[in-house]
């Protein structure tokens, strides 16, 4: 009754003040044991300062069709952006 | 290379989806596991990328016969830590793979059936500690000049694979490199000892890049598709100009009196490796295949006790949570 070990996705935190970051994925039977492979397949050089393990099944990812309705929208609203206001250089610095 | 002769697989898909596909990956955008692909980019990918996975896992078993019996404490800890590293580049690339579509249980398996090869460099033995130096200094040298273009490779996955495993290659060569200076400037039995492993090593090197490239059939398509991002001759040319003037530095001969300097073409001469011994080897005929798949067999076998074992372990926990709830 052979059954393969399921896939987790690991996220690292490389240094104090940084986000966690997707570095990749493995196989562990379970959550604890995901951190311990994490350990040795991630961080071999110092690479982290916490682990989250996810199973990768828990994760719900977007479309690439979906890709046009979800991000065009925020092309066309380049106001959204500081440098669409010319400000005066009298003003100094904003 | 760690994938050598990898067939491009023809591809029959809607012409106009195909074109569409070739113009993102000529405008240098990633193809995403849940992008659309053609069913050959998926295939040849599955190989190529399963085949450089078992190139790392089967590589640890030459070096990991000289952990016992290193020269000193820190010789020892020194390779353990690559032979390490190979688990660990095996791991990214076997993700790289599953993120395909196949399970890592088939990746296994076609292995230890043979369905799918290894790099042939693994198939010869390491039989003083200066081939671990050899080791270090050529076949990862060689594995070096193909892992540094494949970072920039269309698959995203993929890719990122590469840029961990060049960011801990580097260390695996210098090491190698650091055991052959020790060898070759050492007494003089130490240097007839490096002297014999670049005897050894050289020709089996040269051929990791695969055949030459008149006679490589399966090139175009995966240039094309940038799974493949130069030629085996370039790479070839270009490892035999950087080992060249290592080996003259270490006072070692490489081991063909053809290797002159060519300063119209501004590379080196060299010889072709033997190329019938090389498809011997391909074909499981090489002086270790049986032994290294042999080895990978009862590593998979004892193991599995361990692995139904921890499965086992997980569910009962999950279902005495859920009880608990």
């Amino acid at each position: 009754m052979s059954q393969e070990w399921p896939l987790w996705e690991i996220f690292i935190r490389g240094q104090h003040g940084l986000n966690h970051r997707h570095v990749g994925s493995l196989h562990a039977p379970d959550a604890g044991m995901a951190i311990k492979h994490a350990r040795d397949v991630y961080t071999r050089r110092n690479e982290g300062v916490s682990i989250w393990v996810v199973p990768s099944a828990a994760i719900t990812a977007s479309s690439p069709s979906d890709k046009g309705p979800l991000f065009e929208p925020a092309n066309s609203k380049v106001y959204r952006h500081p440098t669409f206001f010319d400000i005066p250089e009298d003003v100094g610095k904003m | 290379m760690y994938a050598q002769m990898v067939k491009s697989e023809a591809t029959n898909d809607d012409p106009e989806k195909l074109a569409a596909f070739q113009a993102r990956i000529d405008a240098g955008e990633k193809i995403e596991p849940k992008d659309w692909m053609p069913e050959g980019y998926r295939k040849t990918l599955v190989r190529q990328i399963g085949q450089h996975a078992h190139s790392e896992i089967v590589g640890q078993l030459p070096e990991g016969n000289w952990i016992t019996r290193a020269p000193t404490l820190e010789r020892k800890a020194i390779l353990l830590a690559k032979v390490q590293d190979e688990a660990g580049h095996g791991l990214y690339l076997y993700c790289a793979a599953e993120t395909l579509g196949v399970s890592r249980d088939d990746l296994t398996e076609a292995l230890l059936s043979g369905k799918m090869k290894y790099s042939s460099i693994f198939n010869y033995p390491t039989l003083t500690w200066a081939d671990m130096g050899a080791v270090g200094w050529l076949v990862d040298g060689a594995a070096i000049m193909n892992q540094v273009p494949l970072q920039r490779t269309s698959f995203g996955p993929y890719a990122r694979a590469m840029v961990r495993i060049c960011k801990e290659e580097s260390f695996h060569q210098r090491q190698g490199y650091d055991i052959m200076m020790k060898m070759a400037f050492g007494t003089p039995a130490q240097k007839a000892m490096a002297q014999d492993a670049l005897n050894r090593f050289w020709y089996p090197s040269l051929m990791m890049f695969g055949p030459s490239d008149k006679d490589s059939v399966h090139s175009a398509q995966s240039m094309a598709w940038r799974i493949k991002m130069n030629t085996n001759d370039e790479l070839r040319q270009k490892f035999v100009d950087q080992t060249v003037p290592q080996a003259e530095y270490l006072g070692l001969t490489i081991p063909d009196p053809a290797v002159v300097w060519n300063a119209e073409k501004g590379g080196y001469d060299y010889s072709e490796p033997d190329w019938t011994e090389f498809f011997e080897v391909i074909k499981g005929n090489g002086p270790c295949n049986a032994e290294r798949i042999a080895a990978r067999q009862k590593a998979w076998d004892d193991g599995a006790w361990v692995r139904d074992g921890l499965m086992a372990h997980a569910r009962k926990r999950a279902g005495a949570q859920v009880a608990a709830e």
